[in-house]
């Protein structure tokens, strides 16, 4: 699956994708892949306060769990309900209907520390490498 | 990739839910050479392994399978095991990756110099395959028809198959029907191929676990150990205490038998969302009283399953508890054991 142009990464593997001040944030093809089932995801009520690459929240999977980071501060305003009553939508769709919450963000320029989509590919690469 | 016990293993293949699914539903092959194989023969192997297995294998007919452990003289599980007659005076004794070399150790130091049996290790010279699922003999009748059609469960023989003699055994541990395999290395590798030729789903050590853990089939190492014994962890039925035969254990587990358990291994079903997986702290009326031994997904039945030595009075089915999942407690039920069990065959 190809990597959207549209959108940033964490080293974490989470994505965001900013449209004025609001992100919506998922976990990229290869975190859901590394994951596989994902059965269960604990995620911030709408209302909660995120900062930027602090736990945002659990993704379990039948393997293992996993934290979630959230790529950008702000206060969290929507919660995929879809995703809460069927996981696997995240395995199945992870840069669209799979998306985890919406966050207004509190300084769009903290964008700027996060990987473009380039980067985040060369550095998938290099974690396969190893 | 991941490394058990010295074995490079694939957690999957394809997924651990869609192979758990294959199993369930129609066959899947599993490669578990990594399990130790001694076979036991001469004059004295059924007197040998009957002092170290607890179910009465001297009483196994030729061609019969079953269940045990092995125990030491406290009553604790040093392993468990499969034990097959395949002649008066030759036994294979199918035992965990981890603990054949304990097992041979523990045989060699406490039965008697005078007894006339050998156990030689015979895992670095075959392969062993299970082929799961309710499709599984026929996918074994389209290489050998009349065994696969008259194979009883827990049965096994010694076949000619993929040019060699195999070792069948209509056994498993996914709590589906199916066999189990043992031939040389090289025959096994072509059989390996033949059946995923043949549309057969390879399963890895993922499925393995989810699957074993929805039928409460026991994993040594977390379910049962030295520190626990047979009839706390639901396996009296492999212990046969009253044939006169003495075996380790025995005297310990008459005494824990007479004074009655104080603890059960339970299964339990959470009750909301959340995965319970072993070592989580399980709590009753805030107080912590035990942790899980095993736990994990459930795909059959789509929630969080485990299990946990409970106390005696907690053990019942229906009692509430709460498991501790990395500090948020998550409710769950203790049922009946297993969690699932196939349908029988119409």
């Amino acid at each position: 699956m190809p990597t959207p142009t549209d959108r940033r990464y964490t080293k974490e593997h989470e994505w965001v994708r900013v449209e004025n001040d609001l992100g919506t944030v998922g976990i990229t093809d290869y975190a859901q892949d590394q994951l596989g089932d994902i059965v269960y995801l604990d995620l911030p009520s709408p209302g909660t306060q995120v900062k930027q690459m602090e736990k945002l929240g659990e993704i379990e999977s039948v393997k293992a769990v996993s934290e979630l980071y959230s790529p950008i501060s702000g206060e969290v305003v929507e919660v995929n309900q879809e995703v809460i009553d069927r996981p696997e939508l995240v395995n199945q769709s992870p840069y669209d209907e799979g998306w985890l919450v919406r966050v207004r963000l509190a300084d769009t320029a903290e964008v700027d520390n996060l990987l473009t989509p380039e980067r985040y590919d060369q550095y998938v690469a290099q974690a396969q490498e190893t | 990739m991941v490394t058990f016990a010295g074995w490079e293993m694939p957690i999957q293949y394809k997924g651990i839910v869609e192979e758990h699914h294959a199993v369930r539903r129609r066959v899947g092959l599993f490669d578990v050479s990594h399990m130790g194989r001694l076979e036991v023969t001469g004059p004295d192997a059924a007197v040998s392994l009957r002092s170290l297995v607890t179910y009465d294998i001297a009483g196994l007919e030729v061609g019969a399978g079953h269940y045990g452990v092995v125990c030491q003289e406290d009553g604790g599980i040093l392993d468990d095991v499969y034990v097959f007659r395949l002649a008066d005076e030759r036994f294979l004794m199918v035992v965990n990756c981890a603990n054949a070399d304990r097992i041979r150790d523990w045989a060699h130091e406490h039965l008697a110099p005078s007894l006339q049996a050998t156990m030689e290790d015979r895992q670095a010279e075959t392969v062993m395959l299970a082929l799961q699922g309710p499709d599984a003999r026929s996918h074994l009748a389209r290489l050998v028809p009349p065994l696969a059609e008259g194979l009883r469960p827990r049965r096994c023989a010694e076949v000619s198959l993929m040019g060699v003699t195999a070792f069948v055994s209509r056994t498993g541990y996914t709590g589906e029907d199916g066999v189990e395999v043992v031939l040389p290395s090289e025959a096994g590798v072509g059989l390996w191929k033949r059946f995923v030729e043949q549309g057969v789903q390879p399963c890895g050590l993922g499925a393995r676990d989810t699957l074993r853990l929805e039928s409460a089939l026991l994993l040594y190492g977390n379910d049962i150990d030295t520190t626990t014994n047979p009839l706390e962890a639901g396996l009296a039925w492999v212990v046969t205490l009253d044939d006169g035969a003495d075996f380790f254990g025995r005297q310990a587990l008459l005494r824990i038998r007479e004074a009655g358990v104080q603890r059960h291994l339970a299964c339990l079903k959470a009750l909301g969302r959340g995965v319970m997986r072993a070592g989580y702290p399980v709590l009753h009326s805030g107080r912590r009283v035990s942790e899980l031994t095993s736990g994990g997904f459930s795909p059959t039945l789509e929630v969080s399953i485990g299990m946990a030595y409970l106390p005696t009075e907690l053990a019942s089915v229906g009692t509430e508890v709460e498991v501790d999942v990395r500090g948020r407690p998550l409710r769950a039920q203790v049922v009946q054991r297993p969690f699932y069990k196939r349908p029988k065959a119409g």
